[in-house]
């Protein structure tokens, strides 16, 4: 520990931002280093979609969505709230397996699966807070009325509580960073409280986003308003949580390879075989649980209809093909066809919750699917939300030790 | 230190007590805990069979309630042209439908927020935004709402609309049933000004014997149907018809249970959830631990024997 004594001695400050900030590069350095290929159309599409966002903000949200009364919900939140929060269940997922079932292997994976999960919900609430029409009231729920009968309020609660539990989770990596050994202490005793803290949140909020469409049976088709539904949202977050980790760390894997240190990308191969079996058993009882939901509501002569194939599709074409891809890539341990797939089921996910938010929501109105088609500037504020939620994710896992480990502080765990 | 609580006064205290809840003080707190409904809540009977389309009731709410003056006026009969709906700017419109007995005789609805006894809109709301009145209006306050527009979802009536065209203050808009006339005993501005006897306003429950009442002395001119009896498990607003309300943009698809009904069974899964999971989940990381610690433990003796 001498040598880091003298370290922190030697400290100063434009040492310490150079080697944070800019990892360890010159400012000229740095900014050459920002022009790359995809930077260039992230910066296009931030330069076309910020003033859009602003205009939001300037003439209200009938500048820039279609400002319907039968569609209150549209892309914004079908893609960010209602596609984003399942995707983001790696960080409970992961946590889970880890600390509280003993999954000790997967170790490497934990912390991408906590700061996906925490950025996952970060930006559900940016696009809320989008989406909203005060959005400088979203402490409403908190502060000033207290809706105890309304699955939104439940939402509200348990989104704002998770997205703190999430940053706890987090902040390990974020003190290790900025090597603060004592309060990282401290930060890592509360480990387990607030594991179990986000398995109660989660497994409430994720089935509560299917239950807020209880409330409407008379405009959600029949083939997705379900008593099951809240169970639906729950079971596929799960294996959302899996496929999503398998993609992300892929992704890492090859974009942000000089990030990752041996450890994690040695046994990556390995952990991606792993999780896409436990994926693949959730996304078989899924499949089944869906039928189960058919046949409980008895359903079955919709499937001969128009969306009735259009749930065939999604439920054959969006979950079980997905699944027997990766099951395919178990067998012949082909890990290439397991990613393929767990990209594949990602996009299912999607799929579904679009298809409920969205395409079955007010199915029987007249010209329903002229008007579920979202105008431009709604699609380039999601957009834009997306490169921006890349980027910050970039920023961190450049920086932090996320899918690598940090030399100087080894954790007790 | 001298008033010592005796034996002999627990005994008369508890007597007294108990006597007080066998006499009836406590009655209703053992009663079956269940909502009646809204006893004295007045409502709206409208005979769909007399609207002659003059849009009165459009113009005088429009006065009273001060909205924005509407694009058409309210006399220029192109409206009818299209289906519309209340907007920001209208809390109630009238529509014109083909009438399938006779297509020479068209047949008019006024729509507007029908004020359920149970209303989806209020449990919806995570603000409570929302309130119910004894009287039977739905009332919603803007100073607590933050735009979310889960009432928009929840109603099953596609009745509130949103003022999306403001950046600072977009609120909720949708019919008040004239709550502030109601309290001073005056009629809604709609039925007052309605011409032809199709607004009849009092009691729903006097509503609903005068609709049957209707019904069964005409039974050629009705169908027998009274929409908001038990539609979402009634409504102050009530409507009878000579032709099928699904020909009418009813919506016909609704349970007669409160909507709050269907998601009762998840809201009470939330305390389940909060206090059995952490003893599962915490006896899981305890069962774990322990395995580890006893393996641990083996091999440390293994190691002693060597």
């Amino acid at each position: 520990m001498n040598q880091n004594e003298t370290m922190d001695r030697e400290f100063n400050f434009r040492s310490w931002f150079m080697d944070k900030l800019l990892m360890g590069m010159t400012w000229p350095e740095y900014l050459r280093s920002l022009i790359t290929p995809f930077n260039i159309i992230a910066a296009a599409i931030l330069v076309v979609g910020i003033p859009i966002i602003a205009t939001r903000f300037i003439y209200g949200l009938a500048s820039v969505t279609h400002a319907s009364y039968e569609y209150p919900w549209g892309l914004i939140l079908g893609w960010g709230l209602f596609g984003g929060v399942p995707l983001s269940a790696t960080g409970f997922v992961m946590a889970t397996a880890y600390y509280i079932f003993g999954f000790k292997r997967y170790k490497p994976l934990v912390r991408l699966g906590v700061l996906t999960g925490f950025m996952g919900y970060f930006f559900a609430v940016v696009y809320l807070l989008v989406d909203l029409g005060r959005p400088w009231r979203i402490y409403y729920p908190m502060f000033v009325g207290f809706g105890t009968a309304s699955v939104l309020f439940l939402v509200a609660w348990h989104v704002a509580t998770y997205l703190t539990v999430q940053f706890l989770e987090f902040s390990p990596a974020i003190l290790e960073w900025i090597q603060a050994r004592r309060v990282y202490k401290w930060a890592t005793f509360i480990t387990i409280a607030m594991t179990i803290a986000g398995i109660i949140l989660s497994t409430l909020h994720q089935s509560a986003l299917g239950a807020l469409f209880l409330l409407a049976p008379g405009k959600l088709h029949p083939l997705w308003y379900s008593s099951y539904i809240p169970h639906f949202f729950l079971a596929s977050s799960i294996y959302a949580a899996l496929v999503m980790v398998i993609a992300v760390s892929t992704l890492c894997a090859r974009f942000l390879r000089h990030r990752a240190d041996r450890y994690f990308l040695d046994s990556l191969d390995s952990l991606t075989m792993g999780l896409g079996k436990g994926a693949v058993v959730a996304m078989y009882v899924y499949f089944a649980l869906k039928w189960v939901g058919v046949a409980h509501d008895n359903n079955w002569a919709l499937l001969n209809t128009p969306y009735g194939h259009w749930f065939l599709v999604e439920v054959i074409g969006f979950v079980l093909v997905p699944a027997l891809i990766i099951t395919l890539g178990l067998k012949a341990n082909a890990v290439p066809l397991v990613r393929f797939g767990a990209f594949y089921a990602v996009v299912g996910i999607l799929v579904n919750r679009l298809n409920v938010s969205i395409v079955a929501f007010n199915w029987n109105l007249p010209d329903h699917l002229h008007h579920i088609i979202p105008p431009w500037k709604e699609v380039m504020i999601v957009l834009t939300l997306v490169t921006i939620h890349i980027l910050v994710f970039r920023w961190i896992v450049s920086r932090m030790p996320v899918i690598r480990q940090e030399e100087t502080i080894h954790e007790t765990h | 230190m001298g008033n010592r609580f005796s034996r002999r006064d627990f005994l008369k205290t508890t007597a007294l007590v108990g006597g007080s809840i066998l006499a009836g003080g406590l009655k209703d707190a053992f009663a079956y805990k269940e909502f009646k409904g809204w006893t004295k809540s007045y409502g709206m009977l409208v005979d769909l069979t007399q609207c002659v389309g003059c849009r009165s009731c459009e113009k005088a709410c429009n006065e009273v309630n001060n909205l924005p003056k509407p694009d058409v006026p309210f006399d220029d009969a192109s409206v009818f042209e299209i289906e519309r709906r209340p907007t920001a700017k209208a809390y109630t419109v009238v529509n014109r439908y083909e009438n399938p007995k006779d297509k020479g005789k068209p047949v008019y609805r006024k729509i507007q927020c029908n004020h359920c006894n149970e209303p989806a809109c209020f449990s919806a709301c995570p603000i409570h935004a929302y309130t119910k009145t004894p009287e039977g209006a739905v009332l919603y306050d803007p100073d607590k709402c933050f735009g979310c527009r889960y009432c928009m979802i929840a109603c099953p009536f596609y009745v509130p609309a949103y003022d999306y065209e403001s950046a600072l203050q977009p609120k909720i808009v949708k019919c008040i049933f004239c709550y502030p006339r109601i309290k001073k005993n005056m009629l809604p501005a709609c039925a007052e000004a309605c011409p032809t006897g199709t607004l009849t306003f009092g009691k729903r429950k006097d509503l609903i014997k005068l609709a049957r009442k209707k019904i069964m002395e005409n039974p050629d001119r009705y169908i027998d149907h009274i929409y908001g009896e038990h539609e979402v498990g009634g409504t102050s607003w009530l409507y009878i018809s000579g032709v099928p309300f699904e020909h009418l943009g009813f919506p016909t698809n609704l349970p007669t249970k409160p909507l709050i009904e269907q998601v009762k069974g998840f809201l009470g899964a939330v305390p389940v959830v909060f206090t059995v999971w952490p003893a599962l989940f915490g006896m899981c990381y305890a069962a774990v631990r322990h395995r580890m610690e006893t393996k641990e433990d083996k091999k440390e003796k293994k190691e002693e024997r060597k």
